[in-house]
């Protein structure tokens, strides 16, 4: 009862929200890339938010299931089908055992995300499923899936209300809508006004150093005030350092917890998921916003969420029709 | 006119008067009362004076700078921050990562916001922390310099104006102050490297550093306890695991603690490597007070 992998793709790896609270032991938080992607996947199947899935990139697995369950896809347009035929995407799947779920490359972004209803069997370590290959702890053995892994299921098929409604809009990850927006600091201040300006009124190309741990950006160099080497301090999700050559490096979900180049911005949580859904090539222009401003639309996005939670929990359009006809039809024979 | 403008302007022709006439009844009673206010307003500020600096880093982080350098005080303090927040309980709070002179903290924005957040770390900082002295445990660490173990040995000498032997022989005659773990499992940063081996970070990060190498960056030095990219300057390498997930302690040494390095030759290091292999080797460590 549970999944096989047929082909492992280019980096599928169990995730979940992170490993917080060791980071002061060096511990890297690890966790999904794209969380709004992630917190879809398991919203469509009534999961605890914090469920594991499978998050994969560029090139798409192919599983075998063993027993059947209900699953749900989203993230970046990797053309998946069950057994030869399309499957939708940010739609609750039901999944027959034998079916076999297989992903093209991306087509749009570059992450994907599978949930399962039946809930992945993979250890918890330090409270946390998600893998951190680095440190070879946590997920499945502390490694990304290879051909031929097995993860088990914890729990059989569950029943979930209002199956048909089980669908949301598709995100488009387009590479036209190239602003990113930003929060200054922590150490904006060794770049002086010069630095900022040319940070945030250039145009920087995503490179294809472009992994789990960070984003290699290149264009206009940003010079900074004072050359001194810093003292190392704590970096946070989607911190965009500066090193000595001047070119921005964002950090992300496997980052070093702490680093000794200057930080002069950090993405706003909000815009993460549409950076990691960048391909190599894609172009990336800075915005500076507030704090406030940032939690604000972060909040949204949370209400965002909870709203498809609502709409997904009440009978399709569909049944409301066949319910209004089969009413009409009983007044014709009462 | 606001209120604020009118009490400015009230002051500044207060003050006018009061230098014309010397007058120190007037001084006494309208300008003093003034400056005792104002001090009073700017309190946050006026109390931050041991350089302690709340900065933004990101939407979910604040990051509390202690001072510019590196001191064992300033540690010590961060150190006990961490501890009575952890007593606090403070709300919201998610993860904090301890560094030289810096404390991150992370927090969940929809429990707590920006600007009380702020606030609630400003009142904390400005408490009074009481800081202990402690017995020093020092950690023996075999390593061998420089030649293929060291690639960058002989660019810090370069830098240093010295030779090889005596850059090996400051960096080996001292014991270190383990600061913090971070940036990789079981990665200590320490203190207290001598001046003249101080050696900026490479330019162009390396994108593989075998584990258990010893390097040098900026004004620190350190063991990688993994196999990870990084921009330090290489010098040697020890066989010892700092971090082993397989061990019964992962991580063999906590902040705080001391290191010391110990040159050895290459035979030396195929021994120890081996009794490492086998799980044999224990680390020599000193007590001292």
């Amino acid at each position: 009862m549970g999944i096989r992998i047929i082909k492992a793709g280019m980096m599928t790896t169990v995730q979940d929200l992170g490993r917080t609270g060791y980071q002061s032991q060096g511990f890297p938080v690890a966790g999904v890339m794209d969380v709004r992607s992630f917190q879809i996947a398991n919203l469509l199947l009534d999961n605890p938010e914090n469920e594991a899935v499978l998050e994969f990139s560029l090139i798409g697995p192919t599983l075998e299931f063993t027993a059947g369950t209900l699953i749900a896809i989203t993230g970046g347009d990797f053309q998946p089908t069950i057994n030869g035929e399309p499957a939708p995407m940010y739609t609750a799947i039901d999944i027959h055992k034998g079916d076999v779920l297989k992903f093209g490359s991306a087509r749009t972004g570059s992450r994907g995300y599978i949930a399962f209803s039946s809930y992945l069997k993979i250890p918890v370590v330090m409270g946390s499923r998600c893998t951190n290959m680095k440190s070879s702890i946590g997920g499945f053995k502390g490694r990304k899936l290879q051909d031929g892994d097995y993860i088990g299921f914890r729990i059989k098929r569950r029943y979930l209300p209002f199956f048909l409604s089980r669908t949301l809009d598709i995100d488009e990850f387009n590479q036209e809508d190239t602003v990113l927006r930003v929060i200054m600091g922590p150490q904006d201040d060794l770049f002086g006004k010069q630095g900022i300006d040319i940070f945030l009124n250039s145009e920087y190309t995503v490179t294809s150093d472009f992994d789990r741990m960070g984003c290699r950006l290149e264009g206009p160099y940003i010079p900074r005030k004072d050359t001194a080497d810093m003292i190392s301090d704590g970096i946070a999700f989607g911190s965009i350092q500066v090193p000595a050559h001047g070119k921005p490096i964002i950090l992300l979900a496997d980052r070093q917890t702490t680093g000794g180049y200057p930080k002069i911005a950090t993405v706003a949580s909000v815009d993460i998921p549409w950076l990691v859904q960048r391909k190599p090539d894609h172009k990336i222009r800075f915005k500076a916003i507030s704090v406030q401003e940032a939690q604000r639309l972060y909040l949204e996005e949370l209400e965002e969420l909870n709203r498809m939670r609502k709409r997904i929990h009440q009978p399709c359009r569909e049944v409301l029709e066949c319910r209004q006809v089969s009413r009409r039809i009983r007044r014709l024979f009462p | 006119m606001n209120f604020q403008t009118r009490l400015r302007q009230q002051k500044r022709r207060d003050l006018q008067r009061c230098d014309q006439k010397a007058d120190y009844a007037f001084l006494a009673i309208n300008i003093l009362p003034w400056t005792w206010w104002q001090e009073k307003g700017d309190r946050p500020e006026n109390l931050m004076q041991n350089n302690i600096r709340i900065l933004t880093a990101g939407d979910s982080s604040l990051l509390i700078e202690f001072g510019k350098e590196i001191s064992p005080e300033i540690n010590r303090k961060i150190a006990a921050t961490v501890q009575l927040m952890k007593e606090q309980h403070i709300e919201g709070v998610v993860d904090m990562i301890p560094a030289f002179c810096s404390l991150l903290i992370n927090y969940d924005p929809r429990v707590v916001r920006y600007d009380k957040m702020k606030k609630r770390l400003e009142s904390l900082v400005r408490m009074d922390i009481k800081v202990g002295a402690e017995k020093r445990r020092i950690f023996e660490i075999p390593v061998v310099y420089g030649g293929e173990y060291g690639p960058d040995l002989a660019a810090i000498a370069q830098h240093a104006g010295l030779s090889e032997a005596e850059v090996i022989n400051i960096h080996s005659s001292q014991d270190y102050l383990i600061y913090m773990l971070g940036f990789l499992p079981g990665f200590c940063y320490l203190g207290g490297l001598d001046e003249r081996i101080h050696t900026p970070r490479l330019a162009n990060p390396r994108l593989k550093i075998r584990a258990g190498s010893v390097g040098i960056g900026g004004s620190q030095t350190g063991i990688y306890p993994l196999d990870s990219p990084g921009g330090w300057q290489l010098m040697g390498m020890t066989p010892v695991k700092t971090y082993d997930p397989d061990r019964e302690v992962p991580i063999l040494v906590e902040a705080g603690n001391y290191i010391r390095f110990v040159p050895v030759d290459e035979a030396e290091y195929h021994r120890i490597q081996e009794l490492v292999d086998s799980g044999d080797y224990q680390c020599v460590i000193h007590e001292e007070v």
